[in-house]
């Protein structure tokens, strides 16, 4: 019988590992993913789980050791955040390209510079082509229960592929809140254990990772992008099984009171919820808004997306990292390419906000809505804004 | 070769045939090959021991000799071989 | 829902707190949020701590602003902070200080509700160390009955162990001594 309990985020998704019978994990601690390090290394050091904990001297080594032990058809888990992440880039398309169905907790935090601690989505927006399955979480529950999902995701014989869940730093990574706990009992009746496709042995030796020539490069790249595409039928049977299982949905796109609503907000990760208050008390006043949140970031929900602002005049889309010099915040391009080939498309207003740990409040959320219902009468004027920027 | 469609493409490219580089005749990139003079040659095994490739042999007698499927011809035999036995020839 | 801020020093254990009051609160089946003012913590540095608890489910994760209750561990932060920054008029200022409340109300210009208590002597007195934490989370049950002081007993003896009797002791006599003066 599930169990629910208050406890730290963070602690809570090393626990959710915990749950998941991996066999090793390496991972260096960095703020504000210290506790998920810590409290892992507790719970494998205590015996409460027979698995190996590597003791790397950075995420470099950290996403590389797992390599080796994914390969040889372990289940492996890492996390990390920011200038750890950026410090692995070099390694997360290798390791989506050699098929390995590492999971990884992300605790979203900025990139330097300057030097900043605090959660926005800069460290994970430069792996976007990287060839990992990206989702992020909301709350507390959903970073449990997708960290236990990720593995059935990622180790399914047509998926096999790297996964990360990303937890919003500190906002998330350090709430005390309520959770609920599947037991040992029934995670191990939803994730049974890996099967790999091959493995690295030394009686039957065979080879991972190895060179292509350009008459082969590009058709070895159709594949892995076919493989990440094809990973959402998937990934929508693993939840569809989750639900059954626990009584809690996913899906790619959850839409908040966004039914007829002649603009949506689109956000990303935590702030969801918050803004969730705003929509009711603009939806109070009269004004026709609503919320898309947008939960599995690759593959890229396409038809999910649409069919969720079917019939809006604007979407309000909100990032939380920047592409200098780029047309719009990561995630306003990806909307904006995605509806250009729709004959009744919507306008889209793009806002970069909560960058470094800048709090968005429900009134920011108010207001940047207040800002899309006004470009709809007089249209757009600028393919993105920094939101609440001083100046 | 037949070359593969991208459905053909082995998930994660590995490669279930341990040691099938050797079906690739690396030797094709050579412009010049080793040739023994066997008077000069004292058997030390140098050539041997340097070649990049490994693709130095013994024949029957001792005497060392190159695979010329794989040698490329770099020449580092030819240079390590102190009593002089070793000449780089054109190709062709 | 009621939002509440805690001012402590690095090491008083204003993060302990705010954990022991959700975790309470959740045991009880409320919904309840607890989290430190984002970033370093440095032993002996000003730091903010915070909750939140409803009877329902709390989608709000942006900081707090107007806080209902304010809880000062260390009575040497008041001048240094501005403790009752953004406090709700009706909101309640509980103070861990010698001082009276009327002192504090000329001081501090607060015109609500202010509770105080002397949380040190109790401290020193029941746990042999000045750190006010439990205690204080005694005084606060009684100015905002957020949970049933039975429900913090499991989280104390979980965190505390041992010692969990004495920060119970600490934490009910801080409930009984506590002084609330009402303007």
């Amino acid at each position: 019988m599930a169990k629910r309990v208050g406890m730290e985020v963070g602690i809570a998704a090393a626990e959710a590992v915990g749950l998941c019978n991996i066999d090793v994990a390496a991972v260096y601690p960095i703020t504000p993913q210290s506790h998920i390090a810590e409290h892992l290394s507790n719970i494998v050091a205590d015996g409460r789980i027979n698995a190996e904990f590597i003791t790397v001297e950075s995420e470099h080594s950290s996403i590389s050791s797992l390599c080796g032990a994914s390969a040889t058809g372990a289940r492996t888990y890492t996390a990390t955040s920011s200038q750890g992440l950026m410090f692995m880039h070099e390694l997360l398309p290798i390791v989506s390209a050699m098929r390995l169905p590492i999971v990884m907790g992300i605790a979203n935090r900025a990139v330097s510079g300057p030097l900043s601690i605090w959660n926005d989505h800069s460290d994970i927006m430069p792996q976007r082509d990287s060839g990992w399955i990206t989702m992020f979480a909301e709350n507390g529950q959903e970073v449990v229960d997708m960290t236990i999902q990720s593995f059935k995701i990622a180790e399914h014989k047509d998926v096999m592929l790297p996964a990360s869940v990303n937890i919003d730093g500190f906002q998330l990574t350090h709430m005390v809140e309520p959770i609920e706990f599947p037991t040992q009992k029934e995670v191990n009746k939803f994730l049974p254990d890996r099967k790999p496709f091959a493995t690295l042995h030394p009686d039957k030796p065979i080879t991972m990772g190895a060179f292509a020539m350009p008459d082969r490069f590009a058709e070895v790249m159709k594949a892995k992008d076919v493989a990440i595409v094809n990973s959402k039928k998937i990934i929508l049977e693993v939840w569809k099984e989750w639900e059954k299982q626990f009584g809690r949905s996913y899906n790619p796109v959850e839409t908040y009171k966004a039914k007829d609503a002649d603009v949506l907000l689109v956000t990303m990760g935590s702030m969801g919820e918050t803004a969730e208050i705003a929509i009711d008390e603009l939806q109070k006043k009269g004004v026709s808004v609503g919320l898309v949140k947008i939960r599995l970031w690759r593959p890229f929900p396409t038809e999910e997306l649409k069919a969720a602002v079917k019939g809006a005049k604007v979407l309000a889309v909100t990032d939380r990292a920047v592409s200098f010099g780029g047309v719009s915040g990561p995630v306003g391009m990806e909307v904006k390419s995605l509806f250009y080939h729709e004959k009744d498309r919507p306008l889209i207003t793009n806002y970069i906000m909560g960058l470094g740990g800048r709090d968005v409040t429900v009134e920011d959320f108010i207001k940047m809505a207040e800002k899309a219902v006004e470009a709809e009468k007089k249209g757009i004027t600028e393919e993105y804004e920094f939101y609440g920027v001083r100046g | 070769m037949v070359k593969e469609k991208w459905q053909e493409v082995s998930p994660g490219c590995m490669v279930f045939t341990p040691g099938n580089a050797r079906e690739y005749h690396t030797g094709s990139w050579r412009a010049e090959r080793p040739i023994w003079d066997n008077t000069k040659c004292i058997k030390c095994g140098i050539c041997y021991i340097f070649c990049p490739e490994a693709c130095i042999g013994q024949d029957a007698d001792g005497y060392f000799m190159a695979d010329l499927d794989y040698c490329k011809g770099c020449g580092i035999c030819a240079q390590e071989c102190w009593p002089g036995a070793i000449e780089m020839v054109e190709e062709g | 829902m009621i939002e509440i801020r805690w001012h402590g020093r690095g090491g008083q254990g204003a993060v302990t707190s705010i954990e022991m009051l959700a975790l309470a609160a959740i045991q009880e089946g409320k919904f309840a949020q607890g989290f430190p003012s984002f970033g370093p913590e440095r032993r002996g540095a000003p730091v903010a701590a915070f909750n939140r608890v409803d009877d329902k489910q709390i989608k709000i994760r942006s900081g707090i602003y107007k806080p209902d209750v304010v809880v000062v561990l260390d009575p040497g932060l008041i001048g240094l902070v501005n403790v009752t920054e953004g406090l709700k008029p009706d909101g309640i200022l509980l103070v861990n200080t010698t001082k009276t409340a009327k002192e504090l109300r000329e001081q501090l210009g607060f015109q609500g509700k202010i509770a105080t208590v002397d949380a040190k002597k109790i401290a020193w007195e029941e746990l042999g160390v000045p750190i006010t934490n439990t205690t204080m989370l005694g005084a606060l049950l009684k100015v905002a009955p957020t949970v049933k002081m039975n429900s913090l007993k499991a989280p104390l003896e979980d965190r505390f162990g041992k010692i969990a009797k004495k920060n119970i002791n600490a934490l009910k006599r801080a409930y009984s001594e506590v002084k609330i003066s009402k303007s």
